[in-house]
């Protein structure tokens, strides 16, 4: 018997564009009084030119650096002094900022995302001080801890071949200390228009009198023509490669397998059951790679499954992967690990999937979609990328339902597909490898078998 | 100063008021055998947050390994059911139970879809009644834990805190971070089991609710679930640490470090003492939040760091503040002569008016988004109720905050923020930064 998990009452949505071609998404709920606004702008990593990698990322510091009637630093000083909080971040296909704030303060919210989207201040300055900024970040994130940037910014450099696919999104040194305020500006023309973006807002608002402060706020940034982004797919992988990370720092060996999926957008039927099976292989102790890796043949300490480079199933477009991530003692071996996982992978392969197995996760992705649903950043986020890439904001709903109706079919097909000729292995070693110190560029390709 | 174009010039609307927090439909009783239970309609979704705190504070090295392995074996298995069924009845139900130890308590956590919570409070019944703690599973979470110990103290925040916390409160519980691989290595199964017997209690332990339930009916399955949990508390809580004496700049040697891990920490008011709403308001103005003086100095003027910050933790027996920024190595005495120095203004000078109203709001602010979640409100809930506090503080500090002046701050910095009242730890790489750190203060390997 399939368990029904609860559905939220669909939520409201109301949509306009602007006549500068800002596409607007309101979604009222009076039950505290906060509201989240986010803004999506359709341009993230993969769209950053060859030569400036880690640009987007930056651009993105940038955008907080002040613009016409905000100064520096003064965004967040608005935003938290009206009691709300504040951030933004930078994805493979958008970069988003958004904040959480009191209801009173929407309209102090709407004109800050507004000023900046209209005439933020770029500035030979400004540009220094967040290049400095962001090598820190990516010290304290990635050069200098163990396992940094594994494998979100090393295993796409063996999984893809295209530069937009492949390359590390945080940005090398060089690149980051090369980036000019005419590349910021350019930048900033082509990506920034009013029509490139989706401006998302949940909470406690009243929908006419919203529309009518956004109008009030956006509509006079002029129009900008914008080109739709460019498929990013890579044609399939015929075999398997295999690549070796060394890591001095860490403890410990590691390893991540990834596997390309089926197009999020053009093929979400076939793109979903992939969802499900990372959560039959390794949601909780009762999941498939917990009980084989971990609990019987003590293989691995930590085994995880997940879609997409960046952590999240539903925001990115054709590439995405599937990534299963182990960390494991010395004694273990890459292969005893591979052996193992395909050995499981086959089994499910071979139809040895349990209707409850599947019912038991679907009822985790219906309450961990509720659990996000609760939060006014979190449905203004979901509904910004979804009308963004899908011109569907309802699917925020909708994918609760469709993720229960996956047939175990469907899943057992799906794990009939993660087969070792189609996948991208990197395999984490915890020495110093050749003796290179930095780590910055530190993916050796061994072979391509 | 830039000219902005006539085109461009716009008014920034006013914020807008303050959301005034209302108290939630609450239930908050003592059952039968202790456990105290917070219950809190919050309906939005149809699910409910589960928090379970219980006194585990134990003096010795050996209590915290065997606390720590305990909270990763509590779900291990009871005689009815292995792991892996207790897993999979839980996960059917949409939930997820996990639990964690630290120097004050055993904390179970969790959430599930509303319709499932009889069955949910059920498992956590027969695991706080039954958990058996098999040999095998034992092994294989001590074996784990182990290799988590050896990824964790790999890191140099974990290392850190671990070598402030122990210049602060030594041979306190709160000096000790995480257990040593060999205590862990010595824990055997059966002490589990006896830990569990001995200190796994009602008495003294909370639980709090929060979600689509309601807040009285619900008692009748709470008490139903967990009636069969009894037990007195063998523990007593800890003694406060005694007070810190600050002395030279520790060093942690960490070579080749491109960063050095700058932390700097000491005590802090407890949050009834009277200091309390006046330093969380000073600490937000020296680097509590972004628009902090030293976020604008360290970061967005001089660019030596990516998140400097200053916060405020209350344990059960002591606060403590401490102040966290990750710099390149080059400037690691500048960025401590920075720091220092904001430090010494915020102590010794009255901050801007400006700037007080700014962290006030801040602060009011993002207490009501805090409890505008099930789950922020519950996690909120839960570490004011195990410390003895409840609701009416979402309600009673706003207005304490509301009331603390620029002196008020002035004699809050003087005593709590003074940099000589702080001991500062770096790690990083010594030879590259041990001298020129000795022009500021007196150093000394760890």
């Amino acid at each position: 018997m399939a368990l029904s998990p609860a559905r939220p009452r669909p939520r409201q949505i109301a949509r306009t564009t602007l006549a500068n071609g800002l596409r607007v998404v309101l979604a009222p709920d009076p039950s505290a009084p906060v509201v989240g606004v986010a803004v999506y702008y359709d341009v993230g990593i993969r769209s950053e030119p060859e030569g400036r990698t880690g640009f987007a990322h930056l651009f993105e510091h940038l955008m907080f650096q002040g613009s016409a009637n905000v100064g520096k630093t003064e965004h967040f000083t608005h935003v938290q002094s009206a009691g709300g909080t504040l951030n933004g971040s930078t994805h493979l296909d958008y970069t988003n900022y958004y904040e959480i704030l009191p209801s009173g303060a929407l309209e102090l919210a709407l004109f800050l995302e507004a000023d900046r989207m209209r005439s933020v201040r770029l500035t030979q300055e400004n540009l220094e001080n967040q290049v400095a900024v962001v090598q820190e970040e990516i010290r304290v994130n990635v050069l200098n801890r163990p396992y940094g940037g594994f494998p979100w910014i090393l295993l796409p450099g063996v999984l893809f071949d295209t530069f937009p696919n492949a390359h590390n999104g945080y940005g090398d040194f060089t690149d980051l200390e090369a980036a000019t305020l005419d590349d910021a500006r350019d930048f900033f023309d082509r990506y920034y228009a009013p029509a490139n973006a989706v401006l998302s807002v949940a909470g406690d608002l009243d929908v006419d009198a919203t529309l009518a402060m956004v109008e009030r706020h956006f509509g006079d940034i002029p129009e900008r023509a914008v080109t739709p982004p460019p498929s990013f797919a890579e044609p399939p992988l015929t075999a398997q490669r295999r690549a070796v990370h060394h890591d001095r720092l860490a403890p410990q060996p590691a390893l991540a397998v990834g596997w390309r999926l089926p197009d999020p957008l053009g093929r979400l039927d076939d793109f979903l059951p992939y969802v499900l099976l990372a959560e039959v292989l390794t949601d909780g102790d009762a999941s498939r790679l917990e009980r084989r890796l971990v609990q019987r043949d003590h293989l691995v300490s930590e085994v995880e499954a997940g879609i997409g480079v960046m952590g999240s199933a539903i925001d990115a477009r054709d590439p995405t992967p599937l990534i299963v991530e182990t960390r494991h003692p010395a004694g273990t071996t890459t292969d005893a690990v591979l052996a193992a996982l395909d050995d499981e992978l086959a089994r499910l392969a071979g139809g040895d999937l349990e209707p409850d197995e599947l019912e038991r996760v679907q009822a985790r992705l219906a309450s961990r979609s509720l659990r996000a649903n609760d939060s006014v950043m979190g449905r203004a986020q979901l509904h910004a990328v979804l009308e963004q890439q899908r011109g569907r904001a309802e699917l925020a709903d909708e994918l609760p339902v469709l993720l229960g109706a996956v047939t175990p079919d469907q899943v057992v097909a799906a794990a009939g597909t993660l087969t070792p000729d189609e996948r991208a292995v990197l395999e984490l070693v915890p020495d110093g490898g050749d003796g290179s110190a930095g780590r910055a560029d530190a993916v050796t390709r061994e072979a391509r078998a | 100063m830039t000219v902005v174009q006539d085109d461009l010039v716009r008014t920034v609307p006013a914020a807008g008021p303050l959301p005034e927090l209302t108290l939630p439909p609450l239930s908050d009783t003592r059952l039968d055998g202790g456990l105290r239970v917070v219950a809190v309609r919050r309906a939005g979704v149809p699910l409910v947050e589960l928090r379970l705190r219980v006194p585990f504070a134990g003096h010795g090295a050996a209590h915290l390994a065997r606390a720590t392995l305990l909270a990763d074996a509590l779900f291990s298995g009871t005689a009815d059911h292995d792991n892996v069924a207790l897993a999979a009845t839980v996960q059917r139900m949409g939930g997820s139970m996990s639990a964690r130890a630290d120097a004050d308590r055993l904390a179970v956590g969790g959430s599930v879809l509303a319709a499932e919570l009889p069955g949910f409070l059920d498992v956590l019944g027969e695991v706080l009644t039954g958990a058996a703690y098999p040999g095998d599973q034992v092994d294989g979470e001590r074996d784990r834990l182990v290799q988590r110990l050896a990824v964790a103290r790999s890191q140099p925040g974990v290392r850190a805190a671990e070598a402030l916390s122990r210049q602060l409160y030594g041979d306190h519980p709160y000096g000790r971070e995480l257990p040593e691989v060999d205590d862990v290595a010595a824990v055997a199964a059966a002490d589990l089991r006896a830990l569990h017997a001995e200190r796994v209690a009602p008495e003294g332990a909370v639980l709090v609710l929060v979600g689509d339930l309601d807040p009285d009916e619900v008692l009748g399955g709470v008490a139903s679930a967990l009636g069969a949990w009894r037990g007195a508390a063998a523990g007593a809580a800890l003694d406060p640490p005694p007070v810190p004496q600050p002395g030279p700049v520790l060093v942690v040697d960490r070579p080749g470090s491109v960063q050095t891990t700058i932390r700097m920490g000491g005590p802090a008011p407890r949050r009834h003492d009277p200091d309390h709403a006046a330093l969380k308001l000073g600490n937000l103005v020296f680097g509590g939040y972004f628009s902090s003086r030293l976020v604008a100095n360290i970061r967005e003027r001089r660019g030596y760091t990516y998140s400097p910050h200053s916060g405020i933790d209350h344990a059960a027996a002591a606060s403590t503040l401490t102040v966290a920024a990750d710099v390149a190595t080059e400037v690691t005495a500048p960025a401590l002569l920075e720091t220092t120095y904001e430090l010494g203004r915020v102590a010794t000078l009255p901050v801007e008016p400006q700037e007080l109203e700014a962290a006030r709001r801040y602060a009011v602010g993002t207490l009501a988004l805090s409890t505008a979640t099930q789950a922020g409100l519950a996690s909120t809930l839960a570490a004011l109720v195990a410390d003895g506090l409840d609701a009416t503080y979402l309600v009673d500090h706003p207005r304490a905050l509301q009331t603390v002046t620029v002196d008020d701050v002035r004699a809050a910095a003087r005593r709590w923020l003074a940099p000589r009242a702080l001991q500062t730890v770096l790690v990083g790489d010594a030879a590259a930064i041990r001298d020129e750190v000795a022009t500021l203060a007196d150093v000394a390997p760890a």
